[in-house]
């Protein structure tokens, strides 16, 4: 086997309280595909981003093809044959492919003979992998995979050896995707060494010669790709036995409580994101939305809360219609008896200067309970916040603390007290427990599944698959803006997994 | 405007560090005055004993603070729904046409508590239309409202020299301003209350607006504090998503806090047009509008902050006035050096000391700082 | 023949108070190109025309008072990047801010230092830029037509004047020639590209810094200097913010702008010719009317109702690296 190109050796990076690498050790072979798996916040993004000069590491050493070096800006990384696709694209959207291809790597200071020497060598590269682009289009034109396509060719044009991919699949269809690790096995077959850094375990058993798996911020195991198994992989990311299955009983559904059809949802940039869904949710069940990240999940939520303008659609809450395409607003909905725990609960479901009793009231800040008149009446707020706190176990409890002093977990149940307390008859869930501590996801778990016994209707969209079935009564299964299909709790991975992933959801469906 | 969230104890937060923060502005003012030749700390002491020496000074001193504490109320408003108004000036002197008006068309037939009320009215309604229309493209057409402010600002001024040159000025009269107010629309001094003290005066434009100035300010605490439309501006001001989540219009709230902040800012002009000149003259706001953004600044957003400040600026512009005297090297135009260089320090970088006092913190107990000092600051 | 004269006159006079403009516009071109706010134009182009006059008239050069005025202008600059780029403050209220200071401490020094009220002595031959005769001017001026446009119209203006000319196709040159300008766009648009292209965003965002405060300080000088014959107090009366307001209408590209800027010079220069004069159908236009026109067309133009005006995307967002 050749020597490694990248080899990391002891490495520590703190932020503030916060570690998010304890002594990594790394070594990775030239010439491979070389994976790195671990749940969103285990540090793998950090780590890359020291290997690329974004980050200064705490402690440790850095080796380079046998070499050690010292990487402390971005150009250390570069002049050592180091590139990186980061997951959000560092492109100039109003510049052409170009112009983004010789930004930080002109030839002199004027700029002709380095878009001279940049479109021969586009030329170049685009015959050894077929790596195709119009050098003279605009980034913001392009689709998202050309646009990725663009970072990896900046990264060859400057002379990459060994290129590191930020979870590069989040954002591209599966075509997209293929299409990319056709080309990542070419550069392979040209002797570069590729460092992908992923969650999504299919994508490593697919193309990676060598997978590491880290989790909380250290690294638990390498292992050669084709001695292990998805199931092991899952083990070691996760490092308990997959999340322990909250004890539930039957649902007992009842009637329809959110009904949606030919549901359509467009983004700000007019793209079609949620794509004439339908589906109900009766009282006393839950519903839980499968997916990975970006196929609509998001705007199917922030439509049904009133938060986004559908394009067209009938929905139904409580058997009588609500006219979602420009007229009902987030207000209006939670009159009707909709709560919704958002996704971003930094930017959407708290005022993180605010203090707690003040975010106990967000968006029911219009209930008479809490206002005298047109004042606020502090004294029942402060009653309430309280109230809250002891029946949700929210720490510290004091309501007078700004909200971003409390941790994520604590956070996550202000605002499960505050939309579960006003007794919803639908309750909308978006990834109820993203950044938050073991200890609080099983309370979280068992609250959702009292409202369900409560009789309300719950629905529930997380990327975490585990947690969609832990907590389901029904899965719906999203992919690339439609439901794809629909199956029962008792849905192994594997089936959902296929569904997520959008291969051959027409052999599912039979 | 993403702000560090820190975990320094209120009283740094709110006390300490602007206070590093100004003392910093007034030591770079300090400079200055020795660069023209002056005892920094002579001219100090000038300054104080001409704005609190005698009851002249004091009452002067009330006087501009009461312009101040309207202009920094305006700003602070706009800031709590995360606006940036910086068209008090052009708000507070258009507010004096509507003024003007009321006035010249009452003061010989009422009284002046009730042309006060009518031209409390006619000023807040004028500021509040100045502010209306940035407001209104702001959140319609998406235009910056810093921009639009500005713009305004000079819009103003052409349409007041226009109104005051062409339309206001009595006939034959060479001076841009209109005639003299009649004692309908003099108000009342409130010299006798510095009086009480045993201070003697002789002469000053202390008015009732002083009083009208501390209702608004308190008014403005409990509307942003104690009210559910307060509660609106400040979630929109910290978060428009978690507003838009919340179910509060984006374009209800923007007009509504320009519209409030166009308003203080036009009752503003009350003050030196009804308490002091008894006529609208040319320039008369001159600059008070932009004070506020200062006094707004050094006041945190506070109104007790803000009643604080503008008593300072007050100070420095009464001081100021008899520093010019005795030291002639030293104009009034020292205020607008001190102006901006508060705006600088306690505005754009008012986290400069911020990370020292951090470590300082974090040195004296290590627990109290966490992942916030980290967040302040950068590569 | 005399309406033509006329014309000619105006035309003239409208280059002439173009020309601060088209320098202060140019300038907040690169600095809001580079994705920094810049409302302290008005602020640095003052100090230049302050230092400018008053190194001149102390050293008797003009060149020397050019480069003071260029000096302490990019001083200027440079406290507003410190804050704006370094402290990551707010640009708008740090722009506030160098104009306030702007403001009162020309007026002050200007006292302390000349005790002429703020103004600065008047400059001798010498010690301002001089008109600049082009040959053959003074021959051909009784040529019809282009007689009078040859001379006065292209002749007999100030170094500085073809300087700020020139300088239009030189920006525009600079920004999509070069490797600065590059970067710069690119650092107004995606700081974070540029960073992770290893190029330090903050060095950049001062080098446009510097630009901006070469540029205001030639402006403030070309008033004090060419236009004034000295300084007096708060003579840039709201040019920095009209500057402004032409480069959004000029969407923030250089020949845009300089075509902008002609067009407020020109509507000043009308104003002033027509100061009282009735004109044909609409009648007497007020005189504020024509000052006001360039803050109304911006708003009107900021608001989208001609086109849009799209910023700089990075602009007025200080870089903080994402973790």
């Amino acid at each position: 086997m050749a020597q490694a190109a990248i080899e990391l050796i002891g490495i520590n990076k703190s932020f503030g309280a916060v570690r998010a690498n304890r002594d990594i050790n790394l070594e990775v072979a030239r010439g491979t595909i070389h994976g790195i798996v671990g749940e969103n916040g285990a540090g793998k993004s950090t780590l890359m981003s020291i290997l690329y000069g974004f980050y200064q590491a705490d402690s440790g050493e850095i080796h380079v093809g046998g070499k050690p070096v010292s990487i402390n800006t971005s150009n250390d990384a570069i002049a050592l044959g180091i590139g990186m696709v980061h997951q959000h694209f560092m492109l100039v959207d109003n510049f052409t492919v170009l112009e983004n291809v010789i930004l930080g790597a002109e030839n002199d200071a004027l700029l002709k003979s380095s878009i001279a020497k940049a479109r021969s060598e586009l030329e170049r590269l685009e015959r050894e992998y077929g790596l195709e682009v119009d050098p003279d289009a605009i980034i913001e034109e392009l689709p998202v995979g050309l646009q990725q396509r663009v970072e990896i060719l900046k990264a060859l044009y400057r002379g990459a050896e060994i290129l590191i991919l930020d979870e590069p699949t989040g954002v591209l269809t599966p075509a997209e995707a293929d299409h990319l690790f056709r080309i990542l096995k070419q550069l392979k077959e040209q002797g570069k060494t590729v460092v992908l850094i992923t969650h999504k375990l299919r994508e490593i058993m697919a193309i990676t010669d060598t997978v590491s798996v880290m989790r909380q911020g250290t690294m638990v195991a390498t292992r050669a790709t084709k001695e292990t198994t998805v199931g092991e992989l899952a083990e070691l990311m996760v490092g308990r036995r997959v999340l322990l299955r909250v004890e539930k009983g039957q649902s007992e559904a009842g009637a329809i409580k959110l009904s949606v059809k030919n549901l359509t949802v467009k983004d700000s940039r007019g793209v079609t994101m949620v794509d004439d869904v339908s589906f109900d949710v009766r009282g006393g069940e839950i519903v839980g939305i499968a997916g990975v990240a970006g196929n609509g999940q998001s705007e199917l939520l922030e439509a049904i809360s009133g938060i986004r303008h559908a394009v067209s659609g009938e929905v139904m809450l409580e058997g009588r219609p609500v006219d979602l395409t420009g007229k009902a607003d987030p207000g209006e909905l939670r009159d009707r008896g909709l709560a919704h725990v958002p996704e971003d609960r930094h930017h959407v479901g708290l005022v993180l200067a605010f203090e707690e009793n003040e975010n106990s009231i967000l968006g029911y800040h219009d209930d008479e309970r809490y206002l005298k008149g047109p004042f606020l009446n502090v004294d029942a707020i402060m009653a309430d916040a309280k109230d809250k706190i002891e029946k949700y176990d929210i720490r510290p409890g004091n309501p007078r603390l700004r909200t971003a002093n409390f941790s994520g977990g604590n956070q996550q149940k202000i605002v499960l007290a505050r939309e579960m307390e006003q007794d919803p008859g639908v309750l909308i869930v978006g990834q109820p427990t993203r950044g938050v501590d073991v200890g609080a996801i099983e309370f979280i778990h068992k609250r959702l599944i009292a409202m369900r016994d409560q009789g309300k209707a719950v629905l529930v969209v997380s990327v975490e698959l585990d947690e969609i079935r832990s907590l389901s009564d029904r899965i719906l299964v999203m992919f690339a803006g439609r439901i794809v299909g629909e199956h029962g709790p008792e849905a192994t991975e594997g089936e959902l997994g296929l569904l997520m992933a959008g291969v051959e959801h027409q052999e599912a469906a039979e | 405007m993403s702000t560090p969230y820190a975990k320094l104890p209120a009283w740094a937060d709110y006390g300490l560090i602007p206070l590093i923060n100004l003392s910093v502005a007034f030591i770079v003012a300090g400079f200055v005055v020795m660069l023209v030749g002056e005892n920094p700390f002579r001219a100090a002491v000038i300054l104080v004993q001409g704005a609190f020496g005698r009851g002249t000074g004091i009452a002067f001193t009330l006087y501009y603070a009461t312009t101040f504490i309207f202009s920094g109320l305006s700003v602070a408003v706009a800031v709590h729904c995360g606006l940036f108004n910086i068209g008090g000036e052009g708000q507070g002197y258009i507010a004096g046409l509507g003024i003007g008006v009321v006035c010249l068309a009452f003061d010989s037939i009422l009284p002046w508590w009730l042309t006060f009320p009518l031209a409390i009215i006619a000023a807040a309604g004028m500021g509040a239309l100045w502010a209306l229309i940035p407001a209104y493209l702001q959140a319609k057409r998406g235009s910056h409202i810093v921009i639009t402010t500005i713009m305004f600002n000079f819009i103003a001024a052409s349409v007041m020299v226009y109104a005051l040159v062409d339309i206001l000025k009595p006939a034959g009269s060479m001076a841009p301003q209109t005639r003299n107010f009649l004692p309908g629309a003099e108000l009342p001094k409130l010299n006798w209350i510095i009086e009480l003290f045993g201070a003697k005066i002789r002469s000053a434009p202390l008015n009732i607006c002083f009083l009208l100035a501390l209702i608004m300010a308190f008014l403005v605490w409990l509307l942003i504090w104690r009210t559910k439309l307060g509660y609106e501006m400040r979630t929109y001001g910290h978060s428009p998503k978690a507003a838009r989540y919340a179910g509060i219009s984006e374009t209800r709230i923007i007009l509504i806090a320009m519209v409030i902040s166009g308003a203080l800012a036009g009752m503003m002009a009350l003050n030196p047009v009804m308490g002091d000149q008894h006529n609208v003259a040319l320039d008369f706001v001159s600059g008070a509008g932009f004070v506020g953004i200062a006094v707004a600044l050094m006041g945190r957003s506070h109104p007790v902050g803000i009643v604080l400040a503008a008593m300072l600026f007050g100070m420095l512009y009464q001081g100021g006035a008899e520093l010019a005297f005795e030291m002639p090297a030293i104009s009034r135009d020292m205020i607008v050096i001190i102006q901006g260089l508060v705006i600088l320090f306690a505005g754009a970088l008012e986290h400069m000391f911020r990370p020292y006092i951090q470590a300082l913190f974090a040195s004296l107990s290590p627990t109290s700082v966490g992942i916030g000092a980290v967040k302040g600051k950068g590569a | 023949m005399d309406s033509f004269v006329a014309i000619v006159q105006v035309l003239d006079s409208t280059i002439r108070l173009s020309v601060p403009l088209l320098l202060a516009c140019l300038a907040g071109l690169y600095s809001e190109r580079a994705g920094i706010f810049d409302i302290g134009l008005e602020g640095k182009m003052l100090v230049g025309a302050f230092a400018g006059a008053a190194a001149a008239s102390v050293f008797h050069s003009a060149f020397i008072g050019l480069g003071m005025a260029i000096l302490i202008s990019v001083a200027f600059a440079m406290v507003h990047g410190f804050a704006s780029i370094t402290h990551r403050g707010n640009q708008i209220v740090s722009g506030v801010a160098i104009n306030f200071v702007a403001a009162g401490s020309t007026i002050i020094l200007g006292q302390a230092w000349f005790q002429q009220g703020g103004r600065t002595p008047a400059l001798q031959p010498g010690e301002r830029f001089e008109a600049i005769v082009w040959p053959g001017a003074d021959a051909v001026r009784g040529v019809p037509i282009l007689g009078p446009i040859y001379s006065e119209l292209i002749s007999g203006h100030s170094i500085l004047v073809y300087f700020a000319f020139a300088m239009v196709p030189f920006t525009w040159w600079v920004l999509f020639r070069t490797r600065f300008g590059l970067r710069m766009r690119a650092v107004g648009e995606n700081p974070a590209a540029v960073d992770t292209a290893g190029i330090s965003v903050a060095w950049l965002r001062y080098r446009a810094l510097i630009c901006t405060g070469v540029l205001t300080g030639v402006a403030g000088a070309y008033l004090s200097m060419v236009q004034n014959g000295g300084f007096v107090k708060d003579m840039t009366a709201g040019k920095g913010y009209i500057a402004l307001a032409a480069l959004i209408f000029a969407k923030w590209k250089p020949v845009n702008a300089m075509f902008a800027c002609l067009l407020f010079g020109f509507l000043d220069a009308l104003s002033i010719r027509l100061q009282g004069t009735p004109l044909p159908i609409v009648g007497k236009v007020p005189v504020q009317f024509m000052q006001a026109l360039p803050y109304v067309l911006t708003v009107i133009l900021l608001a989208g109702f001609i086109g849009k005006a799209i910023p700089p995307r990075a602009g007025g967002v200080p870089y903080v690296k994402e973790r």
